[in-house]
């Protein structure tokens, strides 16, 4: 069993109770909420006749549902402006605040509450999506709930829960150039699968992880769960102290040293004991495709589709699904399958730095003739600083669109889908059949600049070859 | 439709049973997200495997005659990964199931299931696949599902079932319902909150 890691302490101070052989019952210190996991729960309130306890600890934004060419008011879903005056009515009678359209935050919720400094270390964070694990940058233990924990927390500010596993991943070595947060976590889930974090949550350390930026932790800790960790978490440095100073909700003037030194306090002890632990090495890894239908069917840039005779006995036939799903043959190099749609964005990947690496690769280049290119800032705090540095303007030169924030085609439940049997190269995280609002639509992940240097070329491009004066071209 | 969902102490289930076969069946594919855009849940459970569904022209599994109003669904490993959306677990239970089997399932699904009432137990890959084989071969059987004893019997069959410990408690209990549970401890709701640094010392 784990002792004095972050999560053991963590754990510790939110603990109320436990139910004899049953689950604990965990504070939830910051809720988030949106318009898609949250009205049932709401609902639900309302019949059973109780109240939202702490609305104050309750934070509201819109972002699955929003279209992100106009946010115009109604919208012209109908089903997408109830979601979203449903999700204005609950906030508005329980008091809960809302980053709403027309907000300067409104935008993923992944990237809407580490910004305003809402996250903080030490804080148990619950959202009604599973990305939620995304705030575990900040060395919180944050984690994806279901509508009826949605309704437990507005109920009770808490939820039954059982303490997981805690592996450390330990990262040596440093990333290359043009290898970026978003390989690295998908050479983890290659390595230890989709479903090898059930029943752990993850510690990413090592020099390799103290060297990232916190948006690159966020796109870390963001796919913990595509691993199938429930929760992923890096230990609070001077990396997350001087990200989150002078926030809107970060701790001020002398309540700024208090924040400071408990947050020291935190980080996972030099003896702390791991229920298991990994080593991998940054250094070696490549920019990374999936080419299949799940998180953990990735390849380095360099190698060939599997053969699925070839890979181990249990993933054969899940590899077998995805060569028939998604028509590439076995056998034939990542490299140069062609494209349809490009799209930068999504709570993995549609952070300032995300837009900011892509768009050092689309200077200066135009969008392949036939492509359809799109940038989707993840919040309103995202395009304004990026139009700021005139970004925008590169994209929009380029031939990519400059869209409004929102969750968009990461899981198109807003209007922006692909069609048919189009293939898109990603920068979200998820691969699944059907995914991107196509039922045969077809889904490559990866890193924001491989988003752009596909968008380019049309065609799945090793972003190191656009590098100017590039070794690798 | 089976509209008559689960309450209270959960100690047996019975009724018929089909297969769902595969590894790592997501949540996108038990309910798309297309059909997310809603504020209540009711109408899912004729969504559930939608694509799935169109793409197998009434021959999948959801469609088949023989298994309308069968309420235990036998699956493979991994079952429910994905989003931590609710709205799988409750497609599922608004088209009438209420037991899942697998090899083994996805932690947030579990969870979620377990909110509604919807025990999921787990056996090993080859009684599993035992299990498929028999209810695709006679689908008009009738299982008894017993969560004290941990089995699932026909006349003839029995199958040895898990589930930890605490979960089976709380569903014996009725405790899974938790809202109530949680409310019970109003003032070590309050002590843990005041105990937060963040919440208190620098606000």
């Amino acid at each position: 069993m784990s002792s004095n890691t972050l999560y053991d302490k963590v754990w510790d101070l939110h603990w109320i109770s436990k139910s004899s052989g049953g689950p604990s019952q965990l504070f939830v210190g910051l809720h988030l909420i949106h318009e898609v996991t949250s009205p049932q729960a709401f609902a639900a309130i309302e019949e059973k006749k109780l109240k939202v306890k702490f609305p104050h600890l309750t934070v509201a934004t819109v972002d699955h549902i929003v279209p992100t060419t106009n946010q115009q008011r109604p919208f012209p879903d109908p089903l997408a402006e109830e979601m979203l005056s449903t999700l204005e009515r609950n906030c508005s009678i329980h008091k809960i605040k809302l980053h709403g359209i027309g907000s300067d935050h409104q935008g993923v919720v992944h990237v809407m509450a580490p910004e305003l400094g809402l996250t903080q270390p030490g804080m148990t964070v619950a959202c009604g999506d599973s990305h939620t694990s995304t705030h575990g940058a900040f060395g919180a233990i944050a984690f994806g709930i279901g509508t009826s924990q949605v309704r437990d927390v507005l109920a009770s500010q808490s939820l039954a829960m059982k303490k997981l596993k805690v592996r450390r991943i330990w990262i040596e070595g440093a990333l290359r150039q043009g290898v970026y947060a978003k390989d690295l976590i998908l050479h983890i889930i290659r390595t230890l699968g989709v479903k090898g974090g059930v029943g752990f949550a993850y510690e990413f350390a090592g020099p390799a992880i103290e060297k990232l930026s916190m948006e690159e932790r966020m796109t870390i800790c963001n796919m913990a769960i595509e691993g199938g960790a429930r929760c992923g978490y890096i230990n609070p440095d001077e990396n997350t102290y001087k990200y989150l100073k002078g926030r809107k909700y970060a701790p001020q003037g002398k309540a700024w040293d208090l924040a400071i030194r408990w947050w020291k306090s935190l980080c996972s002890d030099y003896n702390a004991i791991f229920d298991d632990e990994i080593k991998l090495n940054a250094s070696a890894i490549e920019p990374t495709v999936t080419w299949g239908i799940t998180p953990g069917q990735g390849i380095s840039i360099k190698e060939n589709i599997p053969n699925p005779e070839l890979l181990p006995k249990n993933d054969q036939q899940i590899a077998k699904d995805a060569c028939s799903y998604m028509d590439l043959a076995p056998g034939s190099p990542i490299e140069g399958t062609k494209v349809d749609v490009c799209f930068i964005g999504s709570c993995t990947n549609g952070r300032l730095s995300d837009l900011q690496e892509a768009a050092k690769i689309v200077e200066g280049h135009k969008v392949a003739t036939g492509i359809k290119a799109f940038v989707v800032p993840g919040s309103q705090h995202v395009a304004r600083q990026a139009e700021l540095k005139g970004l925008h303007k590169i994209f929009l030169k380029a031939g990519f669109e400059w869209r409004e924030p929102g969750c968009s085609m990461c899981l198109a439940m807003n209007p922006d889908k692909l069609d048919g049997r189009q293939i898109s190269a990603s920068s979200s995280n998820r691969n699944f059949k059907g995914r991107q609002g196509s039922a045969k639509g077809r889904t490559l992940l990866m890193s924001p600049a491989m988003v752009a240097a596909a968008a380019i070329n049309g065609k799945v491009t090793d972003v190191r070859k656009l590098f100017k004066n590039s070794k690798f071209s | 439709m089976n509209q008559d969902f689960p309450a209270g102490e959960i100690k047996t289930i019975s009724g018929r049973s089909f297969a769902i076969k595969g590894d790592d069946i997501d949540t996108d594919r038990i309910i798309p997200a297309r059909f997310l855009k809603c504020v209540s849940f009711s109408a899912l459970g004729e969504q559930v495997f939608a694509d799935d569904r169109t793409e197998l022209k009434g021959l999948h599994p959801f469609d088949l005659k023989e298994n309308k109003g069968a309420k235990i669904l036998v699956v493979n490993d991994n079952f429910g990964c994905g989003s931590s959306r609710e709205h799988a677990p409750q497609a599922l239970m608004r088209w009438g199931i209420r037991l899942i089997i697998g090899e083994s399932f996805a932690e947030i699904f579990f969870g979620n299931c377990l909110a509604l009432g919807i025990p999921c137990l787990t056996s090993s890959k080859l009684e599993i696949k035992r299990l498929q084989n028999l209810v695709k071969k006679n689908p008009k059987l009738i299982w008894v599902f017993n969560l004290q004893e941990l089995s699932i019997i026909n006349n003839r069959e029995v199958f040895k079932l898990q589930i930890e410990k605490g979960d089976k408690e709380m569903l014996l209990s009725g405790k899974w319902d938790a809202t109530k549970q949680l409310l019970q401890e109003e003032e070590r709701i309050k002590e843990t909150m005041q105990r937060l640094p963040y919440l208190n010392n620098f606000k």
